[in-house]
This record gives structure tokens, sequence and C-alpha cells, in this order.
């Protein structure tokens, strides 16, 4: 018998701690019960990208889209869509508004406006099956380079265009040059797959939805710059990814795609995978070498570089993911057609993870030069909550934020440089009315105190002292001459620190003092937070007029600050209260009000 | 939990895995995450055997267990409670989930409750941003959009599962 419905269950990371397994199980029983298992194909894929709707489904051949499913819904499809033929309206996705969306895959405005390249497999073949990729085009590239010249190879690489996708955007095929020409007869290939960087899932997506394609990348990689050798450095808070390469490799050598002369040839390559251990630092690439040999990751001085003297002092290659990605589909298609995707100085597509306060939240691609308006309002769906929008962050720890003025900059490398912030690894942070930019700094620069390896003064003390002068500002303890200090600080520690870590940590409050001064202003001269987010500055009151009496506030609270007899209005004892705004969420009459505490004073 | 002299099969367990491994370079980490796996934590105990039989100082074991976020050497609760503080996380709401667990919990950093149940741990991203705030209970009971009533909830279902009382009421 012939199949007749192939059903796509994402199982990317967000749609199995959503429920996956559960709906698969039961659309598993259901389609036995009646007996359909041979005529019904159920193919478990990596991330389809939406991850706010799921669990979600792919039925084809008519390409239906069901998503926010529950176990029981499962029974229905099986009982509606393939027993009687008939779509489950109740399941579709309906836009933010309510209304419902168009009911195929292609057709939803989530998807229409992506490119996927890297992204090729995601949510279309099973991750632990090689015959699926195989059957895409898998290892085609390895086969046909391996009848190339490694020089060819750089040369082709050069020709597309491709830079690092892991921050830097270093010309790949430049890199490869010069670790090619590095005399030794050990050399080595390691795959960047630490994604340090909060708010950042797209390598995590590549790695679990197709692991293949980055391991025909470092095989590659290898061949072109005469590597035996290859470590995928993976960070510990991946275990699915972490899995899911295990089985790829013993699949891979099992077929002999991996281990010794490979389709016949006189190259061989043997892959290893490294565990990190929760150090972020370990993500910068002199660090990371230090991390795979099983030591303490801290960085060294440049020159020498890696393509000199990298793992065991060996020439070595350092690959983010993403970038090895890209390579099996160059090869197959051309430097050519990469190179007529994207802008001049950044060819191609970047992967991306949205995040933060945007309706879609889901890992998309789109081809370089796409503007940040397109990416957040026709893709991501705009904010919810019918908030607005405030800023974008990118980059992470080492980048900054984009005010609404610029949402009309295109994604490239070149463009966000100028901005002030960095493309880095893909992260994109929305960030609404309710969010305090002081804060956001303060947080960021948290981040980069504690991840600071304490090798050099500037990054170990110098995050120090301006994480104290935030503390202060968000505190409302901050005074005129700190907006001085901070500026002075930033600019000593970018130009002094040793490695990248330090070099960008002082970004984020850079890129907040030129687009959002009046924020540290008004905290600082008149202790008031504009995003009344910040606690020492707001202050909840009960509006007299708008009170009933119910209580609902004085059961939420934690503190017994709320004081009042039911049915009569009540209060919130200042001194006791902690600004917890727990009454603030159970009040129904919208009587609790959030105020700057300063206003509070003067009543 | 027995003392880590007692549990000598986890020693045996531990040197099989190094015997598995030896011709390899550079296993010093790879090592550490087995030892934590079997013993829970990494003990000095622990550490200097590790040295002893990778042949390098215990200084270095020290070191590298000491740079690494993901090595602890004190024990952690039965259900180590993982809070994700990454970006999306945190203006989602993290610090809240934070707050809310430490006044539930009533302990200091990562120091497990006195029932020895849960404890609390500030993570990096999870890499489930689009879920945000996410919350991981041991290794695998994942949990995102949380809110500070969903915890309670969550915290319920161990306590309930193990047949214990909320740790610091005292009726
Ligand atoms: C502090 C710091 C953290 C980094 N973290 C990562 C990371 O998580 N993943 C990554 O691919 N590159 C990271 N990088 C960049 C790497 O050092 C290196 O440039 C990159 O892996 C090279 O690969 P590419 O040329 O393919 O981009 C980081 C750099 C710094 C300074
Ligand atoms: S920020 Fe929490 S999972 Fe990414």
């Amino acid at each position: 018998m012939t199949v007749e419905n192939t059903i796509l269950i994402c199982a990317g990371g967000a749609c199995i701690s959503s429920g996956e397994q559960s709906v698969k199980s039961t659309l598993e029983e259901e389609i036995k019960k009646h007996g359909l298992d041979s005529v019904v194909k159920i193919v478990e894929t990596g991330c389809m990208g939406s991850c706010n709707l799921g669990p979600l489904m792919v039925i084809y051949p008519e390409g239906v889209f069901y998503q926010n499913l529950k176990s029981q819904d499962a029974k229905e499809i099986v009982e509606e869509h393939l027993l009687k033929g008939r779509v489950v309206q109740r399941l579709f996705y309906k836009g933010p508004t309510g209304e419902i969306k168009p009911r195929m895959k292609e057709e939803l405005p989530f998807f229409t406006k992506q490119v996927k390249v890297v992204t090729r497999n995601l949510g279309i073949i099973d991750p632990s099956n090689i015959d699926e990729y195989i059957a895409n085009d898998g290892y085609f590239a390895l086969n046909k380079i391996l009848e190339w010249s490694p020089e060819r190879l750089i040369e082709e690489i050069k020709k597309s265009g491709l830079r690092g996708r892991g921050g830097a955007g270093f010309p790949t095929g430049l890199k490869w040059e010069f670790t090619r020409k590095s005399k030794s007869s050990e050399k080595y290939v390691i795959c960047n797959a630490d994604e340090g960087d909060p708010g950042a899932f797209m390598d995590r997506s590549v790695l679990e939805g197709d692991p293949h394609s980055v391991l025909e990348g470092m095989m590659i990689a290898g061949y072109a710059i005469g590597a035996q050798y290859g470590y995928i450095y993976v960070r510990a808070e991946y275990p699915l990814a972490i899995e899911r390469l295990k089985k790829a490799m013993s699949q891979a050598y099992e077929y002999g795609l991996l281990g010794k002369r490979i389709f016949n040839t006189n190259f061989s390559f043997d892959v290893e995978l490294r565990i990190g251990a929760g150090a972020f630092v370990c993500g910068e690439e002199t660090a990371l070498i230090r991390s795979v040999e099983g030591m303490r990751g801290q960085p060294v001085q440049k020159p020498p570089y890696p393509a000199q003297k990298g793992v065991w002092d060996k020439p070595t290659v350092i690959n983010n993911v993403e970038t090895l990605a890209n390579l099996p589909v160059i090869i197959n298609k051309g430097a050519d057609w990469f190179s007529s995707i994207g802008t001049e100085k950044s060819r191609g597509t970047k992967v991306l993870a949205l995040s933060g306060k945007i309706n879609n939240a889901g890992l998309i691609e789109v081809p370089m030069g796409t503007t940040l308006r397109e990416i957040i309002f026709d893709i991501g769906g705009g904010i919810p909550n019918g908030k607005k929008f405030k800023a974008v962050q990118t980059g992470g720890p080492s980048g900054g934020c984009i005010p609404d003025e610029y949402l009309d900059t295109t994604v490239d490398y070149d463009s966000l440089t100028k901005l002030g912030t960095i493309m880095g690894s893909g992260g994109m942070v929305v960030m609404d009315e309710d969010t305090c930019m002081v804060d956001v700094a303060r947080y960021f620069l948290e981040f980069s105190a504690e991840e600071s390896c304490g090798k050099c003064t500037p990054c170990r003390e110098g995050t120090k002292r301006m994480l104290e002068i935030l503390h202060r500002i968000v505190d409302g303890e901050g005074k005129l001459e700190d907006i001085d200090s901070l500026e002075e600080l930033a600019i000593s520690i970018k130009d002094t620190a040793l490695c990248g870590l330090g070099q960008t940590a002082p970004n984020p409050v850079l890129s907040t003092l030129r687009y959002f001064r009046d924020e540290y202003e008004s905290h600082i001269k008149e202790k008031r937070c504009i995003a009344r987010s910040c606690k020492a500055m707001i202050a909840y009151t009960i509006d007299s007029e708008k009170c009933v009496g119910c209580g609902a506030c004085a059961r939420a609270c934690g503190v017994n600050a709320v004081i009042g007899k039911i049915k009569e209005v009540h209060k919130i004892n200042q001194e006791a209260c902690i600004k917890c705004g727990s009454c603030y969420v159970a009040c129904n009459f919208d009587a609790v009000k959030k105020v700057d505490a300063v206003d509070l004073v003067e009543d | 939990m027995p003392t880590i002299l007692e549990a000598d099969s986890g020693f045996k367990e531990l040197d099989k895995y190094i015997d598995g491994i030896k011709e390899k370079k550079g296993m010093l980490i790879g090592v550490l995450h087995k030892a934590q796996e079997i013993f829970g934590y990494l003990p000095v105990e622990v550490q200097s055997h590790v040295a002893e039989k990778l042949h390098v100082p215990e200084s270095t074991v020290y070191g590298v267990v000491t740079f690494y976020s993901f090595f602890t050497m004190k024990p952690r609760g039965k259900y180590p409670i993982k809070l994700c503080m990454g970006t999306a996380c945190y203006v989602k709401g993290g610090s809240k989930l934070l707050e809310t667990l430490r006044e539930e919990l009533e302990v200091k950093g990562d120091e497990p409750t006195k029932n020895g149940l849960f404890s609390i741990h500030e993570v990096r991203c999870l890499g489930a941003c689009s879920m945000a705030p996410v919350v991981l209970v041991g290794d695998n009971d994942f949990h995102g959009h949380v809110t500070p009533h969903k915890l309670l909830q969550i915290l319920d279902s161990y306590r309930q599962k193990e047949g214990k009382r909320n740790e610091n009421k005292k009726s």
C-alpha cells in the first residue's frame, strides 16, 4: 500500500517541552486503532520555527498546519482529517486578533518572507535518520568536493562571500586559506556549538534538527585545510542536541561517511564530541581551545592565531555551527547562487532567534538585508497586548539596543555595526515600553562581570565598577557624574581588555546611553523610571473611586500591606509594601495603580 | 544520600569510564562530568581520586572544577530547580520567579532545603527563549511560560510525589 498522508510533527526543543510526546503517542495509537498505520507516515522533525504555537504538525499532501495541540486533539485529527477528509478548523492558526489565518503552512505570513538555506531541512526531515538527510542531497557536497583540489574548494568558498556566523563575521574562505598554508601534518577543525549568548537558540535548533549538515560541513572544512580530526564543542545545557549529534555520528560511521578513506578517497576524518561545563567565555576561540583540551577556559593573547597554533598547538580552524551548515548548500548550488542572496558585503541568509515581547517568538531565517521592521512586525507579528515597541537587542552581551527610529535598518554585519551594536550570533530580544533600558544595561553588565574569567584587570575590575554605578542608578541613588564615569570606564575597558568578552562588554551600556540617555537622566535627576519597572522608583496605590472592596488585593498580598475591610475602599501601607505587584495583578477593577514613588510623597 | 566514602561502587563505575577513554587526550572535563553524574557533586575526595587516575596535579582538577559553573562541590537538592536568567526570561519576569522561590523555600544561594528536596540554581539561557520565562526541574522536567502561581504548583507536585510537606510551614 502506498502512503496517503505524511504527518510532520515538530520535535524541536520548545515543542517537546510543551507536550509533543503525548500528542505523538495519541496520534500513533489512534492511527493504529483505525488501521491506518500502513497508509499514514509520521515523521518527527526538527524545529519548524513557530515555537510559540507548539506543539504543531503539518499534514501532507495538502500541507495543513495545526497548532497548539493537546493529546486529545490528535484523536480528532485522525477521526476527522485522516478518516473523513474534513479539516479541523478549530486547530488552525489564529492571528493575534483572533481571525482565522490561512490553513496552509506555506501561506502563513510567518513563513512567506523566509528563505531557508541553513534551516533547509528543519521541519522537513527526521533528524535521527541519516537516510532522510541523504535523500535531501545530504553528503552529495562532500562527495563532490573530494574530486576537487582543496585549493579549488577554498576558492569557491571565497567566491561565495560566506562570512562566519559566530559573531565576528570573518570571511570563511580566507580563514581556511591561512590554516591550509600552516605547515603541519596534524590539523584540526572545531565546531563552535557553545552558543552562549542569552536569547540565542539558532545553533541549538540546527544541531537538534539537522545534525548531519553540521557533520558534513566539518568534513568539508577539514578537507579544505588538510585536517583529519574534528571536535564539536557543545554546551552542557543542550542535552537533546548532544543526543542527536551522537546518533548522527554513529550513523555516519556506520555508513562509512566518517572514518577511514571516505568515498574511497585518501580523505579520512574522525569527529569527537566535547561537552562544555557552563562558562560563557569558552565561546571565545582561544578559551574554547583550552576547554577542548580539558583545562580552564581562559583566553590567550592573539597572535599566534588558531590558524597557526590551535588545539594541541596544531593549526586549527574554528567555525560556528551555522557557518558549517551553510557549506553543503553552497557546494551543491554554487557560489554564484549563494552570493546572489543578501547584500554586497553580507552574502546569504541569517538565522535569527526572536524572543522577548514579540507575538511570534521562534526561529526564522531571512536574507541578509531584510529590515528590522519586516522581521519584527511582518514575520514576528509585532508586540503583544497592544504595547509599544521600544527597542530590539542584538548581539547579546557584546551587542546593543536599537530604538524604533532605526527600524528600517537592514540586518547585515555593517549596518548593525554602524548603529553601535553587532549582528552577533543572531539572537534578537524585543523590548516594549515596560522594559527599563538602564536595567537592561545593568543586566548585561552583570552577565559580563560574572562571566569574566578574571585574567585581565580591565575586564575583571572595570566591569565591576561599571556595575556598581548601574546598581546605584537603578536603586535611585545615582549621581549626575555617574554617566560620565560610565562612559570613561567603558572606553578604557574596550581599549585595554585581553579578549573579545571584555572588549565588547561595555557595548550594552554605550548603546543605551546613546539612544536612551533620557532614561538614565530621569533615573538620576527625577528619580523616575520611565518604564515603571525599577522597584526603587515605583509605588502601588489604590484608586478609591474604582475600588469596590472585594479584598482580592489583600488576599494576594504576601506581607499584609493592604488594609481595609471587605466592601470598603482598601489602602496600601507603603511602609510594609515590598512592591511585588501581586495586588496589581489580582485586581479585576483596574483600581490598583502603579505610580512614580516621587509623586506619592507629594500627595 | 550515602557519604562518598561508602559509595565505592561509584568509584568503580568512574574507574571503568576512565579506563575506557584512556587513550584520548584532554579528557579531564569529560571525566568530571561523569563523576558529577555518579556522585551528584564533586567533593575533594572525588577530585583527588580523579587527579590520581589521570596523573594530573590535584590543583589542576580543583582549578577546573571551580572555573566552570556546571561543576559543584556541594550537594544539591534531590530536585535542583534551574531558573533561567537569560535575557528573554529576564525581560519576561524571570527575576520575579526567583523572588517567589526564595521566599517559598527560604534558602540562600544554591544550598538545598532542610528536607533536601530542592535547591535553587540561577542558570544561563536554556535555549528555549520562545517560551520564556522557563524553569527546569532536574534534568528533564521542563516548564515554559511559568508564572509564580504555576511555579508553586510545580513545587507541590514534587512534594506530593515524595510524600513531603512544605519544608518551612510549621503546622
Ligand atoms: C566572549 C565571546 C563569546 C563567543 N561565543 C561564541 C559562541 O557561543 N558561538 C560561536 O560560534 N562563536 C562565539 N564567539 C566567536 C568565536 O570566538 C569565533 O570567532 C567563532 O566561533 C568563529 O567561527 P565563524 O568564523 O564561523 O564565525 C565568541 C566570541 C567571544 C569574544
Ligand atoms: S533566555 Fe531563558 S531560555 Fe533563553
